[in-house]
């Protein structure tokens, strides 16, 4: 996997006034793979996914997808140079506009892209099918379906004009277990399929190691760690994504290294006033287990790597000798 | 599924809405009332020219004259059949509240969807022209705008509004009646319209259809206005009343309708002079005016009822 990225944002920042919701993200997204992009509500995953389809405008930054620069271009070749990008929306409910039927909401990509009716009739059939809904269902509204029905039906929008990128948006946080599984398949199998890319915003770490193939963990605007999927379960290198892997009730395989709760303290600062410095430093438990050093309050640690696991902490090399040393564990013989 | 399945899944879907409908008027006796009251107006209005008695003939000998098996509402200070009058009068009502409402609305939605949809700066700058025109009493503002257009438009006109002013004279002041109304009646609407599409366009379903490529008018025709219809209509339950009253007070103050056309306004006008000795000239238009406009609100609380999203939930998942 060292082709041309489809996606690439460099230093890409959003800002509301204040609030700094996406602060400095570069990434890339290679062909075929699932990167998976998680952190806790509010960290501005949603902000950032929305940003990287230029939904929402970048403060600062570029981003170019399939070899095309994205920022910066007029609303009408924007259009043209995003089509082969898509989404799938959180919220089901709100997804779907509730006086359009079936077939005309998963037809409309098409309407727009001037389809024909017969064949656009055609087509959402076979869209239908795909995600396992019958095509008998065009007629209906949305309101007749359940929220998984309604998640497949947005998926067959994101479909339907043949995309090679698609961002998922929390597409199971509305949905039952039971159903978000079934979402799941549903989304590895249309990958397989259709050679898919996916951004997959959640903040379901279960779900993540299932279907990612690698991880970005974000903070307060920022992607603090990000790596190959088993890599960063098993060896995370940035104290915040331990915190976050430690908080997962029961993980089968996490047996590597976390095996107590690391309790997070205090809710994560307002994106209005990122912390000086290190920008977890606040809440990092690892600052406090090495008497807190001076650096993490005196310079924004970069992301770097071996190889390619990157992680934005000063002592990033320290996390996995400190997790293992079992004076500092204290709870751990009643976590395992 | 076939072309035949889906005519008739759409005729059950009308049937069935229908007898909803029916059922919603049967459980509100006030609103049945209502209907059926509208609707005689609205029949009375229509039959006018088939009335026993013509509006405008005159008859001296018989001037004031009381309620009588002849003229069952009397007649008036020239003689003049009072039912005959009260009936064109409603052609006339009914006429400048619905065209009026038409204009309003329209505006109403223009200005509110390019306020929402635009943001930023030109939102600012059309809301605050709507704030200011709120600021103003919209009689008051009724009536300078009325009077304008009398100024302009009674007289010899020349040029570019010679036309205007031709159309004014044939409708008998109607035009301008319409215009004013019209032209201030929008402000109401295009605060309602502008919250619902302010509230609507960072819908995930509009990004949806942005990112598949649609142009904004795209968007504001298949999504935005779709969904604004029940606020539309329930901002058209408001603006109805409010121009049958705003007719009948600038009729009433002589800058509505011009004499002989008879509209309940200029009714109340001419029966107000004479109160003391002919009551019966003043209450007849009154009561048709009262009776109307709670008519017509009894009609608008049902439907706003109705379309209330947290209402109609709660019953659809009942059913």
């Amino acid at each position: 996997m060292t082709d041309t990225p489809l996606l690439q944002a460099r230093d890409l920042h959003v800002r509301f006034n204040a609030v700094r919701a996406v602060d400095g993200v570069s990434l890339d997204v290679q062909p075929g793979e699932t990167l998976a992009i998680v952190g806790e509500s509010g960290c501005g995953k949603t902000t950032l996914g929305r940003a990287l389809a230029m939904l929402q405008k970048p403060s600062i930054g570029s981003i170019s997808f399939a070899g095309t620069e994205l920022t910066g271009l007029s609303a009408r070749r924007l259009r043209a140079a995003r089509r082969q990008l898509q989404m799938v929306f959180q919220d089901p409910y709100a997804s779907l506009d509730p006086r359009q039927r079936v077939g005309d909401i998963v037809g409309e990509p098409l309407l727009i892209a001037g389809m024909a009716k017969a064949a656009r009739q055609k087509k959402v059939a076979e869209l239908l099918d795909m995600v396992g809904l019958g095509a008998d269902m065009a007629m209906r509204f949305p309101r007749e379906f359940s929220g998984g029905q309604r998640q497949r039906i947005g998926i067959a929008r994101a479909l339907a004009i043949e995309p090679k990128l698609i961002i998922c948006d929390e597409p199971l946080s509305a949905l039952d277990v039971s159903i978000q599984a079934q979402i799941v398949n549903l989304l590895i199998d249309l990958q397989r399929r259709f050679r898919l890319t996916y951004v997959f915003i959640s903040h379901d770490l279960a779900v993540v190691r299932q279907m990612a193939s690698r991880v970005a963990v974000m903070y307060l605007g920022r992607i603090v760690e990000l790596a190959e999927t088993e890599a960063l379960f098993q060896a995370p290198r940035h104290p915040y994504t331990v915190a976050l892997l430690s908080a997962v009730p029961t993980l089968a395989g996490t047996e590597g290294l976390v095996k107590e709760e690391i309790l997070l303290t205090g809710d994560p600062p307002s994106p209005a006033r990122v912390p000086l410095g290190c920008r977890f430093h606040t809440r990092c438990w690892l600052r406090k287990k090495l008497d807190d050093p001076s650096q993490c309050l005196a310079s924004e640690p970069k992301a770097e790597g071996q190889g390619r696991h990157f992680a934005a902490c000063h002592f990033a090399d320290k996390v996995a000798s400190v997790m293992r040393a079992p004076s500092l564990l204290r709870k751990s013989q009643g976590a395992a | 599924m076939t072309a035949l399945d889906v005519a008739t899944s759409d005729r059950i879907g009308v049937v069935h809405g229908l007898k909803r409908l029916w059922a919603f008027v049967r459980r509100n006796p006030a609103l049945a009332v209502s209907l059926a009251f509208l609707l005689a107006v609205f029949l009375f209005a229509l039959l006018s020219p088939f009335l026993p008695h013509d509006a405008y003939r005159q008859n001296v000998l018989a001037r004031n004259a009381g309620p009588s098996l002849k003229n069952w509402l009397g007649t008036d200070e020239l003689g003049r059949d009072v039912l005959a009058r009260l009936a064109v009068g409603a052609r006339v009502s009914l006429t400048v509240a619905v065209a009026s409402t038409v204009i309003a609305v329209a505006i109403g939605v223009l200005v509110g969807t390019i306020a929402a949809y635009a943001g930023g700066f030109i939102d600012n700058v059309i809301m605050r022209f709507v704030d200011s025109m709120y600021a103003f009493p919209d009689t008051l503002f009724a009536i300078l705008f009325a009077a304008l257009v009398k100024g302009q438009l009674g007289g010899e006109a020349s040029g570019l509004l010679a036309p205007l002013a031709e159309a004014y004279r044939l409708s008998g002041g109607l035009l301008g009646v319409l215009l004013t109304l019209g032209l201030t009646g929008w402000v109401t609407t295009s605060r309602l319209v502008r919250a619902q599409v302010l509230s609507l366009k960072h819908a995930e379903y509009v990004l949806a259809c942005r990112l598949a490529g649609a142009s904004d008018s795209f968007i504001i025709r298949k999504h935005l206005l779709p969904n604004t219809m029940p606020v539309i209509l329930i901002a058209v339950t408001f603006v109805v009343p409010n121009a049958i009253l705003l007719e009948a007070g600038l009729s009433f103050l002589g800058v509505g309708v011009d004499p002989p056309t008879p509209s309940w306004g200029t009714m109340i006008a001419t029966g107000a002079q004479s109160l003391q000795s002919y009551p019966h000239l003043l209450v007849a238009p009154t009561l048709a005016i009262g009776l109307t406009l709670l008519a017509l609100n009894v009609v608008g609380d049902a439907l706003r009822d109705l379309l209330d999203p947290a209402v109609s939930a709660s019953r659809g998942a009942a059913t």
